[in-house]
């Protein structure tokens, strides 16, 4: 399928990349290096995740990076400042994260208001309420403060592989098989292909629609508690900045269209990596890191453009085979 | 006595104050294949929406082995055993084809079936393919299926739901001949099994093939049903015309004008197989009829440059030129009033004065800054030239009739003295007393010195309006008459292929 030959492709694109870094600069493939991006890969691996669900279903979801500032204050608040057991802060969070998609989708499907819109209210109000919340002051755990069992979860490393890495792992193997192998991940790929024959067909739409939202919320979440143990303090104006445009940038490098229906679990996940692969090139070749987003989007651009050009010839192609 | 599969009983719908079907009853029995025929607008696509449970009727009743029956929706009637192959295939081309056939009813496995199981999926959906017998297995993306397969998926659908009766709204109109065969065959394998088909199609020979039975509309009403051994092309054209014409024509003013706009071996990217070759002179309607699908639109699109043209020429007032694009068209003197007017002739939420300064900007405007008093002025003067029913020239476009929302956009694009104007279906949808006024309006421009294309597929306009007409057929011209030949009888005979130059084979 054509979704596979997308996959290739960028796994092409990534080792090309990473081999031309490692000859250049042979620090890339150090161990700590190697170990510090596939932390990032994680943190921002699963969030993407989430963000190409709702990509799959023709909507958008704009609000990631403010989601995860204010639910990082909170963690922290209910953390060190309420005391709360952690366990019970582990499950809260995500919950917090499940309503908030859960009221994205309500509004988008009930009261029929555009994803884009509505997510992006959600990107000003979560940071506003994040802000509040502090006092715009940065949200951190005080002196002496250590919660062992939650660092252990979310920065710590089993063989030397960051746990945020594994739960990216996890997460990824879960969500494909949600997408690619259960009725309601069929049902994802044809509400975001064509809505309409779906609801002809017998298909809820609106609940299919309103489920991608609170995964994306949750998978959110998940990833704002590694986000606010891995940096351990939140300032609250721009924690999280920008994210979701990194996890719309990791679904489209990983073949979703923004007009729904196409995409593959493993694409996002190796968007996200080639993603921080960049960031690491920007870093290593000591490319002014203020050309960090040129760089990106520079990549992302051409990237875009190979997968139109070739789709163009493809027919073509296929037209010339036929031919004996 | 069994009762017949499905009895239609005294079924009307209305549209508003529109008659789409009056009184319809016929009856389908048990492994039938009724052709259903009829002009363009002759209500039987309305027949086929209320029998597929697309619409509901506003009068008489529907039954199903001798029981009436209410289709709330698409659904039900799938359940009741009635499916409907579209002319336009619904289906998700990202998916595969079992999951297609399967949508929304697919077989689960795993805990709380939350699974969709593939082999289970495959399993239903061969027997299906290979009974249809098909050339694709049952995980192959639908994107990468021809039409014909996909129709195949269409049937196989059907089929999946154990439908009783299957109805084919056109579905050889984008088939070749070959296909075409195929899927006859599979209509007469489908008649054996037991199952009931309705047929509709605008090519009379492949109802006289497999038709047993033909139930011919006419204005939305019952023009006659034929027995097998009655089924002939003549048989139907007989039963599909035979309206009372009103006299609609006036004559022009000059006649013998040079040639306005010329067409030499013009192919469309629709129909890239046919030539088209075709003048209309100055001072001229030239009527362009056909059935729907014949590739009328798509002729005006490319000549207006929206389409590209593959090949060919196009004479603007003698000369050869080149359009890319509208606004090449638009600046060899070509105007089009398009067929969709909502869509794409009007902003609906503008002032008319917006509506009409939009192809002329350059007019209302000085150094780039909008001439609010000049536009108010020429609006206001479109407005009583056009005899436009509205407050003034704010009034916005939304609020209009459909008449005349139309004769806003005549007084958008006559004003410029347009060479060629193209008006696609001007009276679709507009009531009768401005439909009198917008055909003077034509008669005026080709008065004026324009060479007027009509596209229409109302009988009565096109016999009414022009002064010679030209019939479209699957993309080629089928044939031209003179005003002397004009008959509904000889229109028709040209749109379903039916010419001396070509007889169809199939």
């Amino acid at each position: 399928m054509t979704s596979h030959k997308k996959d290739i492709g960028l796994l092409i694109l990534i080792m090309l990349v990473g081999t031309v870094v490692a000859l250049i600069n042979p620090l890339f493939l150090s161990p700590i290096n190697l170990a510090n991006t596939a932390n990032l890969i994680g943190l921002f691996g699963i969030f993407a995740i989430g963000q190409a669900i709702v990509i799959i279903t023709g909507g958008i979801d704009l609000s990631v990076g403010s989601v995860i500032a204010l639910l990082g204050v909170v963690m922290v608040d209910l953390l060190a400042g309420v005391g709360m057991p952690w366990p019970l802060v582990l499950l809260l969070i995500p919950v917090f994260g499940a309503v908030i998609g859960g009221l994205h989708g309500l509004l988008i499907v009930k009261l029929k208001i555009q994803p884009f819109i509505v997510t992006l209210c959600g990107l000003l109000i979560y940071r506003g309420a994040a802000r509040f919340f502090t006092a715009d002051a940065t949200a951190g755990f005080g002196f002496g403060q250590s919660f062992p069992a939650v660092e252990w979860l979310t920065v710590g490393r089993s063989f030397g592989v960051p746990h945020s890495f594994v739960a990216l792992l996890l997460i990824g193997a879960v969500m494909w098989l949600v997408l690619h192998r259960t009725v309601f991940g069929r049902y994802l790929f044809a509400v975001g292909k064509n809505e309409e024959a779906a609801r002809y067909s017998g298909i809820n739409t609106g609940a299919v629609v309103i489920s991608a939202y609170v995964l994306c919320g949750i998978l959110t979440a998940i990833s704002a508690i590694f986000f606010a143990m891995y940096t351990r303090s939140i300032s609250p104006s721009s924690h999280g900045s920008f994210y979701e445009l990194y996890a719309i940038a990791a679904a489209v490098l990983g073949g979703f269209s923004l007009r729904g229906g196409e995409g593959s679990m493993i694409g996002v996940i190796l968007g996200a990596v080639l993603l921080q692969v960049l960031q690491n090139l920007v870093n290593l070749l000591g490319i002014p890191s203020s050309l960090n987003f040129a760089v990106m989007g520079a990549v992302i651009l051409f990237g875009v453009l190979v997968d139109s050009q070739l789709a163009r010839f493809r027919p073509m192609m296929a037209s010339f085979r036929k031919v004996p | 006595m069994t009762p017949p599969l499905l009895t239609v009983e005294g079924v009307s719908k209305s549209f508003g104050p529109v008659v789409a079907l009056q009184d319809v009853s016929f009856s389908i029995a048990g492994g039938e294949v009724v052709g259903l025929v009829g002009e363009n607008g002759a209500g039987k696509s309305t027949l086929m929406k209320i029998l597929g449970g697309v619409i509901t009727p506003s009068a008489g009743r529907v039954l199903i082995d001798g029981r009436e029956v209410h289709f709330a929706s698409a659904r039900h009637a799938m359940n009741a055993g009635i499916a409907f192959v579209h002319q336009e295939l619904n289906s998700f081309p990202n998916l595969s084809v079992a999951a297609n056939i399967l949508m929304g009813r697919e077989p689960r496995k795993g805990p709380f079936g939350i699974f969709v199981d593939e082999g289970a999926s495959e399993a239903l959906v061969l027997p299906l393919l290979r009974k249809l017998r098909a050339d694709f297995a049952p995980s192959t993306p639908v994107q990468d299926l021809s039409i014909a397969q996909r129709q195949l998926v269409e049937i196989a659908r059907a089929l999946s739901f154990d439908a009783r009766l299957v109805i084919m709204d056109e579905p050889t109109s984008s088939l070749t001949l070959r296909e075409s065969k195929r899927l006859l065959e599979i209509v007469g394998e489908l008649r054996e099994a037991g199952v009931s088909v309705v047929f509709i199609t605008h090519r009379l020979n492949e109802i006289v093939e497999i038709a047993d039975r033909v139930v011919v509309l006419r204005d939305g009403q019952l023009a006659g049903t034929l027995e097998k051994r009655e089924i002939n092309p003549q048989a139907m054209i007989s039963r599909m015309i035979g309206r009372t014409l009103q006299t609609l024509y006036l004559p022009p003013a000059i006649s013998g004008g040079e040639e306005g706009l010329g067409l030499s071996g013009l192919r469309t990217t629709t129909f890239p197989g046919e030539a088209i070759t075709l003048s209309v002179r100055k001072g001229e309607i030239l009527g362009l009829a056909g059935l729907i699908g014949a590739g009328r639109s798509e002729l005006a699109r490319a000549i207006f440059g929206i389409d590209p043209l593959p090949a060919g020429e196009v004479r603007i007032d003698g000369r050869t030129v080149l359009v890319a694009s509208p606004a090449q068209a638009i600046a060899a003197g070509v105007a089009l009033i398009p067929e969709d007017r909502k869509q794409s002739a009007l902003l609906l939420d503008e002032s008319i004065s917006e509506n009409i300064a939009l192809n002329n900007w350059e007019k209302f405007s000085r150094n780039g800054l909008v001439d609010a008093d000049r536009l108010h002025l020429h609006a206001r003067d479109q407005i009583a030239a056009f005899d436009v029913h509205a407050g003034g020239p704010g009034t916005h476009l939304a609020v209009l009739s459909g008449g005349n929302q139309q004769k806003v956009i005549l007084g958008k694009w006559l004003p410029r003295n347009p060479v060629v104007l193209i008006c696609d279906e001007p009276t679709r949808g507009v009531d009768v007393g401005a439909r009198h006024d917008i055909y003077r309006r034509l008669r005026a421009a080709a008065d004026g010195g324009a060479a007027v294309l009509l596209i229409s597929s109302d009988m009565e306009e096109v016999l009414g309006v022009s002064d010679r007409i030209a019939v479209m057929h699957e993309g080629r011209i089928a044939g031209m008459l003179a005003r002397k030949d004009f008959s509904e009888h000889n229109v028709l005979q040209l749109a379903v292929g039916r010419d001396s130059h070509r007889e169809h084979t199939e």
